[in-house]
């Protein structure tokens, strides 16, 4: 589902053309750039407000955007922020629940609903998304078309935004590294390997799960091997269960930790002169995931919504979740068009020969399996 | 208390307490226990309520139920020898009232305060940890780390159960009349006579009572354990949040419903008990 370049080169020629024809809408539309006389929440792209700069004023307007469950640690989420607020001062931003998990931001949008403390926008592991369709506003931004299509549902109800691999982080000063999945079972890890959340939960622990059955001979179609890697890493007592943050990092509690990489990339950027922290995409096949971008359909500030939608598909943005560690959407694109911070993109981890990415079906029956099998493995 | 609301001042007087129990304690109980009857269609169903004979839920109840009768038996009959130990002192003493003072803070030092507390002694870095094993020589997470397994809860609920035994209990010992234990020895009894015959029946209901109270308490905690466990959900008050907040396993927010009538079930059993053996104390406590 990771696109190839000359994938890439096809989807950068689209979007030279949907440009042009976004552009030509844009000037025949009857806008007239005021805030007033667009209704922001049924807005499907730029387009219904007129331009950019009419977006911005009705988002001005309002003057106000209500995200949820923003880390600021994750995919550099506080750089991300602070460039919003940068550009747009005259938006305050109220960041809820930073460490709620995907499933208690829509849980958060319907106890809220109505109220203007509901949040605008969702970010989402692909799972919930994909349950929670009708709680969003379709809305396709501006760089719609340099976005793969297997990253966005058609009609720009969630879109994903960024991304990357399951990995391993380790300390070099306190663990060998790792070469491969099993090398983890051995006594040099005793007491030492985390997972970041439980898998019957977490995304990124779902995934830990997801790479150690691909890794381990079995497929996205059946998990089992992936219990069963965690199950022998718990009985050799190399498992701790406790969750790893970039605290227990520092502490050395957890000198080993399952999840994604730009997250894992992002701890040690965190830590650096603090502890050393090495980042391993195992070779073979890869687990990749990425996470997705919605409106919430009944957002108090919806053209405030809508435009931190547009800012997110930016380059600037995109950018910066390359500086966290991170994939971005529009990568081939960008690289095609010049436009990607070309030595942050080079120095990500290598890419394993293959990647995998489990479809809805796929993840459903896995989520079954893990809330069967998970407790009784790790116990 | 039927003569009292004969009052109607006096009842009055309560009208805000009521209301403040009907919509904080009755109305969410009611909704969350009826969410565990309801399915995903939006009508009646069992079906949610059978999902509590699934393997995974009866071991959770399982783990919950021993875990929480173990440190209530290790924290009663601590407690109960801190109050015996106490009752030498004088009641108006500095040292009686230290310790009661300090019971009440400790009681109270839960959650994921009292985890993190534990962490940084005795977890994987913990000061202790490191300490011994580079004084002594000893590690102990030899076998693995406990800490963040379900053994692991035992120590940090103990800590919190101790102190609660001690201000729950200390009233009941406290009221042992002197005049009993002269009235025995003027009688030719013992001191083995005094504790059996007169003393451990007397404080037998106020101690059954305080165990069932250690028991509801380390049974429905949960930020301790949800800080310091991360993986498998073994008690149920994580398996209630695991129902609530999974972004991988959708759709099962009815179980915690569930999950919490079966929670509430065993809360009762155990209040009703205590209750009746607090009603019977407090006949020696006049």
């Amino acid at each position: 589902m990771l696109t190839t370049r000359t994938l890439a080169a096809t989807i950068a020629a689209t979007a030279i053309v949907a440009l042009t024809l976004t552009g030509c809408a844009s000037g025949t539309a009857d806008a007239t750039g005021t805030a007033g006389s667009v209704d922001a929440a049924t807005a499907t792209s730029v387009s219904a407000f007129g331009d950019l700069a009419a977006l911005e004023a009705a988002a001005n307007a309002e003057g106000a955007l209500n995200v949820i469950a923003l880390p600021r640690d994750w995919a550099n989420y506080g750089a991300v922020l602070d460039l919003f607020a940068e550009k747009y001062p005259d938006i305050t931003i109220t960041e809820s629940a930073p460490d709620g998990s995907s499933a208690e931001e829509i849980q958060a949008a319907q106890n809220l609903a109505g109220q203007d403390t509901a949040p605008d926008v969702f970010d989402l592991g692909l799972a919930v998304a994909l349950a929670n369709t009708d709680q969003f506003a379709p809305y396709q931004v501006a760089t719609w078309s340099d976005i793969p299509d297997a990253l966005k549902e058609e009609s720009g109800l969630y879109v994903g935004d960024y991304g990357g691999y399951m990995a391993v982080g380790y300390d070099p000063d306190s663990v060998p590294a790792p070469t491969t999945l099993s090398d983890l079972l051995g006594a040099d890890y005793k007491g030492k390997v985390a997972i970041n959340g439980d898998p019957t939960q977490a995304g990124a622990a779902f995934a830990a799960v997801g790479m150690a059955a691909v890794q381990n001979k079995g497929s996205v179609d059946d998990f089992q091997a992936g219990i069963d890697f965690f199950g022998d890493l718990n009985a050799a007592g190399n498992l701790v269960k406790i969750d790893p943050t970039p605290a227990t990092i520092a502490s050395g509690e957890t000198p080993v930790v399952f999840d994604w990489d730009y997250l894992n990339v992002g701890y040690g950027t965190q830590l650096a002169g603090e502890r050393n922290w090495e980042v391993v995409v195992f070779p073979g096949t890869g687990y990749a995931g990425y996470y997705n971008q919605a409106i919430n359909k009944d957002a108090p500030h919806p053209a405030a919504a809508r435009l931190w939608q547009e800012f997110l598909y930016s380059d600037d943005a995109q950018n910066l979740w390359l500086a966290g560690g991170a994939r971005p959407a529009r990568a081939d694109a960008m690289a095609d068009a010049g436009t990607i911070d070309t030595k942050l993109f080079d120095a990500l981890p290598t890419v394993p020969d293959t990647t995998v990415v489990p479809t809805a079906a796929q993840s459903e029956a896995a989520a079954t399996l893990l809330g069967e099998k998970w407790a009784a493995a790790v116990q | 208390m039927s003569s009292r609301f004969r009052a109607p001042a006096a009842a009055l007087g309560l009208l805000p307490f009521a209301v403040y129990v009907l919509l904080f304690l009755a109305l969410p109980t009611l909704i969350a226990v009826g969410t565990g009857f309801i399915g995903a269609d939006g009508g009646f169903t069992l079906e949610t309520l059978a999902a509590l004979g699934n393997p995974v839920v009866l071991n959770a109840f399982g783990s919950s139920v021993w875990l929480s009768a173990l440190t209530a038996v290790i924290g009663a009959v601590l407690g109960a020898l801190v109050c015996y130990a106490l009752l030498g002192a004088r009641p108006d003493g500095a040292l009686r009232s230290t310790v009661d003072s300090l019971s009440s803070v400790i009681a109270q030092f839960g959650g994921a305060m009292l985890a993190f507390a534990f962490t940084a002694t005795i977890g994987i870095q913990g000061m202790v940890t490191v300490l011994l094993r580079d004084t002594v020589g000893v590690d102990i997470f030899a076998d693995g780390v406990w800490l963040y397994e379900l053994p692991g809860l035992v120590l940090p609920y103990i800590y919190f159960q101790v102190p609660l035994m001690v201000i729950t209990f200390m009233p009941a010992l406290a009221s042992l009349k002197v005049t009993w234990a002269e009235a025995n020895a003027t009688l030719g009894g013992t001191a083995r006579s005094y504790w059996l015959r007169i003393a451990l029946p007397v404080l037998a209901p106020s101690f059954l009572g305080s165990l069932l109270l250690l028991f509801a308490n380390a049974f429905s905690s949960y930020a301790t354990a949800a800080t310091l466990i991360s993986q498998g959900a073994q008690i149920v008050p994580l398996q209630i949040r695991s129902a609530l907040t999974s972004e991988t396993m959708l759709g099962r927010e009815n179980l915690a419903g569930a999950l919490a009538l079966g929670m509430i079930i065993v809360m009762s059993v155990v209040m009703t008990g205590y209750a009746r053996l607090a009603s019977r104390a407090a006949r020696w406590q006049r």
